[in-house]
């Protein structure tokens, strides 16, 4: 391991959640701040950790997994170094988002039931408040649009080939 | 009646309704005799507001939810304006393009909310094009199955589970239209804290949670002329059985009840209450043995499996202070598999017994590894009211038209007092009727105790029998047992005996009663069983001959050894979600010594964390990564031990930081002489050295 890289061990990892519990005084009103920043320890909320603060907040684990499934920024599997965001909100669904989404999926070989993809994972998320560009696509920060199906998997190829060079 | 004033009341479509305390617009128009269409209001629970079938239009403020808003004097609403009708119709029909709808095979056919109110509203046709996402349906619980094809997602069970038990072993999770209500991280009922009592398949409107059935294999053994099957019934089925066959509910239905079994191939048919009346005698010794130690009080009540399951997960330092009595069910089987192959002549293996029970929590107790031995089971199977009521109907049996028939003596004869066991409060009226007893050494003048009587789900009494000055509490509904037991845990509690029964207002109440829609249908259970005691001969357990003849020409003496063996059992604390735990610190050594701490709620409490961070930091300070594998678990159920640590083959009960890092220390210096010994009997090609 390089000592110039920062890298979190899981003990860490996990004492930094224990912190984040008592800094809210292990509140169930505060489940949702705590989800957020245990997310941002972990990338993701893993099952485990979940089960964790359940029993740290004395809150039911159901009630727990039903708060970090509620919330669009919530994710329950590690994600891929690429996150892409597609717009269903009221706009973007009017301005065809769904054809987008399938584009995707055909282009990843994945689907709703199966949306594992390693490097890249898609979420559909409700509005993103930017419906003036209708249908919109979030790719990682990088806001795309006016999108269409040719376009999505066009930038998608374009993530592919960069990977590809890296290796 | 006194003239109300003019300015208190609503009016209902146009006609005068008075406000008498009515907590929502809904409650008033129901007095008022319009039975406005509802999903997801149950009086007893919190308002959710979120089927929007109970729609009004209030003059001057529009379209409102009536469960949710509050009736004000002289509001002028409309229940069923062309609006109105519209926008249920469209819920429904938007509900039944999202449902599984194959109604004749569904088990909830005969009182889905869904069918009934589809109907009601005059849904002709589903406008909309279907677009059910089929899931799995969720066998995996003795008691309960879950199928989300047929959810409306009204939320009730998600607040019964909550509000009235307090588990919340179900919640709405996801969202948009993969919202769908289920247990943590969607796995299943059978592996999570769900305690069995089923009353979210009595709230539930559709056949998305309904009780298990056992009817097929009841009717295989039923069919099979080798076998001798056994009826035990429990004593609040024959006050609910009538109610599918158009009786009130609370018609006491015993002689029919039992010609029905009969009809339907019961060899035997006995009454639960016997074994009943025995439990007061095991139970009613063991209270007065604590009560004279002043030892384990309160003596909390263990005949429902819903509530031993629950102070399992949740209370296993209160473990030892439930009596050991096991419940009527259980000893009945545990009897009857032992004495009827000689009673009766019939060789065990072709026995079955099989309990009808009030209750979903019975069949997962009838399955608890404790109560079978050698794969037989004590009690073979269980089924519900509503079952056997299935199983009469499905048999073309014409129930009202039966001439009663009695139960089957010896097991058959039981005192009112065991039949009080179906009301929340009759367990300890029939303890009373026995311990009074015994505690003045006189006949009891009156055999009624009215002050443990009543319907609250958290009711107390003191009483001085002599002298002695007895508390008890009766409780229903595990959020009011949860109530008792925190008291118990801080000290604070003076009872002698705390009676439980998960379901509010005892098993009378329970999951496999028929679901009725009479809102008194639960008071004029209580009163059956009341009437039921009254109209019984003797009153008192200790009145029941065979009883006693059963201890003296078998049993030995109460509380005795076979007794004990027979009659009683053991608790354990028991974890209540399945997960395995978090890695924490790890290399890649290939013999790596596991350390588990636990992180279960009790471990936590008692300082498990404070452990993990010690020995995290022992094994980082000794570079311990490739040696050591560290998890954080949760529960290894020996809580009240807690905290506990396993340390390779090494469980410590009440570990501390030293005491762990001691035991690593020489559990690693064990594996590393053992390793050594293993390297060296290798080499030397010897494998019987040591
Ligand atoms: S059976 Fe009881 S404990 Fe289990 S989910 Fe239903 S209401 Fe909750
Ligand atoms: S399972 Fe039944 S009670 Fe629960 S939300 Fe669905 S329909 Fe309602
Ligand atoms: S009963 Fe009012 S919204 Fe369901
Ligand atoms: S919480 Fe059950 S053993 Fe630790």
């Amino acid at each position: 391991m390089q000592a110039t890289e920062t890298h979190v061990t899981p003990a860490e990892k996990f004492a930094n959640v224990c912190a984040i519990l008592e800094k809210h005084g292990r509140h169930p009103a505060k489940l949702i701040p705590i989800l957020q920043a245990v997310q941002e320890e972990y990338g993701y909320l893993p099952e485990e950790v979940l089960t964790f603060v359940a029993v740290a907040l004395d809150v039911p684990a159901a009630r727990v997994f039903g708060v970090a499934t509620f919330y669009a920024h919530f994710a329950l599997e590690p994600r891929g170094k690429y996150v892409v965001r597609l717009c269903n909100g009221t706009a973007c669904h009017v301005k065809k988002s769904i054809p987008i989404l399938d584009a995707l999926y055909r282009k990843l070989g994945i689907s709703e039931k199966k949306p594992k993809h390693e490097l890249i994972t898609i979420e559909i998320v409700a509005c993103l408040g930017a419906c003036g560009l209708a249908p919109v696509m979030v790719i990682n920060e990088d806001v795309y649009g006016q999108m269409t199906p040719d376009r999505a998997v066009k930038l998608i190829d374009e993530i592919l080939e960069k990977e590809a060079a890296l290796v | 009646m006194t003239k109300k004033p003019v300015d208190n009341n609503v009016y209902i479509n146009g006609r005068p309704v008075a406000i008498e305390g009515e907590r929502n617009l809904l409650e008033l128009i129901r007095k008022a005799g319009i039975d406005l269409p509802t999903f997801c209001y149950h009086s007893d629970l919190s308002v959710y507001g979120a089927c929007r079938l109970c729609l009004v239009d209030i003059e001057g403020r529009g379209i409102v939810g009536s469960c949710s808003t509050p009736p004000e004097a002289g509001m002028r609403i409309k229940t069923h304006t062309e609006e109105i009708r519209e926008i249920r119709k469209v819920s429904v029909e938007l509900l039944l393009a999202n449902h599984d709808n194959n109604c004749p095979t569904c088990y909830k056919s005969h009182n889905c909310q869904l069918q009934r109110i589809a109907r009601q509203l005059g849904v002709e046709h589903v406008r909309f094009k279907s677009v059910l996402d089929r899931k799995p349906v969720d066998v995996s619980s003795p008691s309960v199955t879950r199928d989300p094809n047929k959810c409306v997602l009204c939320g009730d069970c998600v607040r019964v589970c909550s509000e009235i038990q307090e588990v919340g072993a179900i919640d709405f999770a996801y969202r948009g239209h993969q919202a769908s209500v289920l247990p943590a991280f969607g796995k299943d009922l059978a592996e999570i804290e769900c305690v069995n009592c089923g009353q979210c398949t009595v709230v539930c409107p559709t056949g998305a949670l309904s009780p298990k059935s056992e009817m097929e294999e009841v009717w295989k053994d039923l069919t099979n002329p080798d076998l001798f099957v056994v009826a035990c019934v429990a004593p609040a089925v024959r006050v609910g059985l009538g109610e599918p066959f158009d009786m009130e509910p609370g018609t006491i239905t015993t002689g029919q009840m039992v010609a029905s079994l009969k009809m339907l191939g019961f060899d035997q048919v006995y009454d639960t209450s016997f074994a009943a009346d025995l439990t007061i005698f095991e139970e009613g010794n063991e209270f007065l043995q604590r009560k004279t130690k002043g030892e384990k009080l309160p003596q909390f009540t263990s005949c429902c499996p819903g509530w031993v399951k629950y102070a399992e997960q949740y209370y296993p330092e209160l473990l030892d202070k439930l009596s050991t009595c096991k419940s009527p069910q259980q000893m009945f089987g545990a009897l009857l598999k032992d004495r009827l192959p000689d009673l009766l002549g019939v060789a065990k293996e072709k026995l079955r017994i099989v309990s009808v029970m009030p209750c979903t929590a019975k069949k997962y107790e009838a399955k608890r590894p404790e109560f079978i031995h050698d794969g037989v089971a004590d009690v073979d199977h269980v089924i519900t009211t509503q079952e056997l009521a299935r199983m009469i109907k499905a048999a073309g049996i014409l129930f009202n038209d039966l001439t009663p028939e009695s139960f089957d003596m010896p097991f058959g004869f039981a005192t009112g007092a065991g039949v009080l066991f179906g009301n929340s409060g009759g367990v300890t009226e029939a303890v009373l009727r026995f311990a009074a007893e015994k505690i003045t050494g006189k006949p009891l003048q009156s055999f009624e105790f009215k002050q443990v009587r009543g319907e609250s789900g958290l009711r107390e009494a003191v009483m001085e029998i002599d002298g002695v000055q007895l508390k008890l509490a009766v409780v229903s509904g595990l959020k009011n047992a949860k109530t008792v037991a925190e008291q118990v845990r801080k000290g604070t509690c003076e009872y002698d005996i705390v009676e439980v029964m998960a379901c509010p207002q005892g098993c009378i109440g329970g999951a496999g009663q028929p679901v009725s829609r009479n809102p008194l249908a639960k008071k004029m259970r209580t009163k059956g069983i009341y009437d039921a005691d009254k109209m019984m001969p003797l009153h008192k357990s200790q009145e029941n001959i065979f009883i006693t003849e059963c201890y003296e020409k078998f049993l030995g003496d109460i509380g005795g050894h076979k007794a004990h063996h027979l009659l009683h059992t053991h608790y354990q604390s028991r974890r209540r979600l399945p997960e395995e735990g978090i890695a924490l610190f790890s290399g890649h050594g290939d013999q790596r010594l596991h350390v588990d701490v636990c992180l279960g709620t009790n471990c936590f409490l008692k300082g498990g964390q404070t452990i993990l961070n010690g020995l995290l930091k022992h094994a980082e300070e000794s570079k311990l990564e490739n040696m050591v594998d560290v998890r954080a678990s949760f529960c290894f159920e020996q809580c009240e031990e807690g905290p506990t640590v396993k340390i390779g083959e090494v469980t410590l009960n009440h570990a501390t930081v030293d005491k762990a890092v001691d035991t690593l220390k020489s559990e690693l210096e064990k594996q590393l002489s053992g390793a050594a010994t293993a390297v060296s009997g290798c080499s030397a090609g010897c494998s019987s050295g040591k």
